[in-house]
C-alpha cells in the first residue's frame, strides 16, 4: 500500500517537474511539443495501467485545486474549460491503456512501450482530444480532427522517446520497470 | 511554488468553495446550453465585472490566465474567416474566454486548503471502491512536497550536463534519470511511510 501510494505520488510529482523543461518548437504553426506528455505515457509503461493512471489522476487533480502545474505554468479549473480539456481528460485513460499494452505484451521492452504509447498516447489520447476540440470550438468531429494533427508530428516523437527511455530504465534498473513486475 | 490563489482578499474568499463550485458547474453548462450573441455577451460581461470589480492586481492576475488561450482565439478568427461565418467564430470564442475566466475566478478566490476539503469530501463515495480520502490527502501531501525535491535533482542534472558538454541546455537529455530518481524517491518514501505506521 505504502508502496504504491508512493509511486503514485512521486511520478505526479515528475509530471509537474517535466512541465518546468523549456519545450521545444519544430516548425512554425506546430504547436510546440512539451515534455510533460511523454511525463504521462512514461507513467504508463513505467508503472504499468492502475499505478500510472492514478498517478496521471492525483497530477490532474493537483491542477484542478489551483496549483500551476500544467507546462506554462497553467492550472486551476480554467484549464478544464479551455480547447485542451479533452486531451486532459484522456490523459489518465492513455497512461492506463499505455500500461495495460506493457503489461500484457510479450514483445520486447522497447517495442512494447512503442506501441502502447502509440495505442494510449496517440490512439485513445486523440479520440478524447477531438471529442473535447469538438465540444469546446464548436466543430464537427471531422473538422476536430484536423485541428488535432497539429499535435502528431510532436506526439509522434514522444513515442519514440517513450520507448527508448523506457528501455533505458529497464536496463540501468531491471527492477524499476513495474508494469513487467 | 505558489497556488493560483490570489493574494488580494476578495468578498468572494468568503463563499464556502462549494457552493462557488455548484454555481461554477452550473454557469458552464449553461454557457452551452445558451446560443447567440446577446447572452454570450451578457455572461462575458458578468466574469469581467467580477473581475474587474477587486481591483487592478486582481484583475491582472485573472487577465494573464487567460492569455494561455490566444492560440484557440488564432485557430477560431482564421477559420471562420475562412469558412465566412466570422460571428459564429466569435461566439464560440466568447463563450470559452467566459468559461474559463468563470473558472478562473472560483481558482483565485478559493484557498488551496478549502479546495482539498471539497476534494475529500468528494471522494467520501469513493470509499466503497477501496479510495479512502486519507490517503487521497496524504498523496496530494506527498506531491507537493516533492515537486521541489524533484525540481532540484532536475536542476542539478542541467548543471552536471552543461559541466560535460559545451552544448546549451540539457532539455529533454535528463528526463531518464530525472524518472530513475522518481523511482528511487519513491522507495525511500515507501519505507519512510512503513516505518512511520503506514498509510493507513
Amino acid at each position: 500500500m505504502e508502496r504504491n501510494i508512493a509511486y503514485v505520488a512521486l511520478f505526479a510529482a515528475l509530471i509537474a517537474v517535466l512541465g518546468f523543461i523549456p519545450p521545444v518548437s519544430l516548425a512554425a504553426g506546430i504547436p510546440p511539443i512539451t515534455a510533460q506528455s511523454l511525463g504521462i505515457m512514461l507513467c504508463g509503461t513505467v508503472l504499468g495501467a492502475r499505478r500510472g493512471a492514478l498517478a496521471v489522476v492525483l497530477f490532474l487533480m493537483l491542477v484542478a485545486v489551483g496549483l500551476p502545474l500544467l507546462s506554462g505554468g497553467r492550472g486551476g479549473l480554467g484549464v478544464f474549460a479551455s480547447g485542451s480539456a479533452g486531451f486532459l481528460i484522456g490523459f489518465p485513460v492513455a497512461a492506463f491503456v499505455a500500461g495495460w499494452v506493457m503489461e500484457r505484451s510479450t514483445l520486447p521492452v522497447v517495442w512494447a512501450a512503442g506501441v502502447g504509447a502509440v495505442i494510449g498516447g496517440i490512439g485513445v489520447l486523440y479520440v478524447f482530444g477531438i471529442a473535447g476540440l469538438s465540444v469546446m470550438l464548436g466543430k464537427t468531429v471531422g473538422e476536430a480532427a484536423q485541428i488535432a494533427i497539429a499535435y502528431l508530428p510532436g506526439d509522434a516523437i514522444k513515442v519514440v522517446l517513450c520507448a527508448f527511455m523506457t528501455q533505458a530504465l529497464a536496463r540501468m534498473r531491471p527492477d524499476a520497470l513495474l508494469s513487467r513486475a | 511554488m505558489l497556488a493560483l490563489t490570489s493574494p488580494v482578499e476578495t468578498v468572494f474568499h468568503r463563499i464556502p468553495a462549494g457552493v462557488k463550485l455548484a454555481v461554477l458547474c452550473m454557469f458552464t453548462v449553461g454557457l452551452f446550453w445558451v446560443q447567440g450573441w446577446p447572452a454570450m455577451t451578457g455572461a462575458l460581461g458578468a466574469v469581467l465585472i467580477l473581475t474587474l470589480w477587486p481591483g487592478r492586481i486582481f484583475a491582472r492576475q485573472a487577465l494573464g490566465m487567460l492569455l494561455p488561450l490566444w492560440p484557440f482565439g488564432v485557430l477560431l478568427v482564421g477559420w471562420h474567416w475562412w469558412t465566412e461565418d466570422l460571428a459564429r467564430g466569435m461566439v464560440i470564442l466568447l463563450r470559452m474566454v467566459t468559461a474559463v475566466g468563470a473558472a478562473n475566478l472560483v481558482t483565485m478566490t478559493t484557498r488551496l486548503g478549502d479546495m482539498m476539503g471539497v476534494v475529500e469530501r468528494l471522494c467520501r463515495p469513493l470509499g466503497r471502491f477501496g479510495v479512502q480520502g486519507g490517503q487521497v490527502a496524504l498523496a496530494m501531501g506527498l506531491v507537493v512536497r516533492f515537486i521541489p525535491v524533484l525540481g532540484d535533482r532536475q536542476a542539478g542534472l542541467v548543471l552536471a550536463w552543461r559541466a560535460r558538454s559545451a552544448r546549451r541546455g540539457a532539455g529533454w537529455r535528463v528526463v531518464p534519470a530525472l524518472t530513475l530518481g522518481a523511482l528511487e524517491e519513491a522507495d525511500h518514501v515507501a519505507e519512510a511511510l512503513r516505518a512511520r505506521g503506514g498509510a493507513g
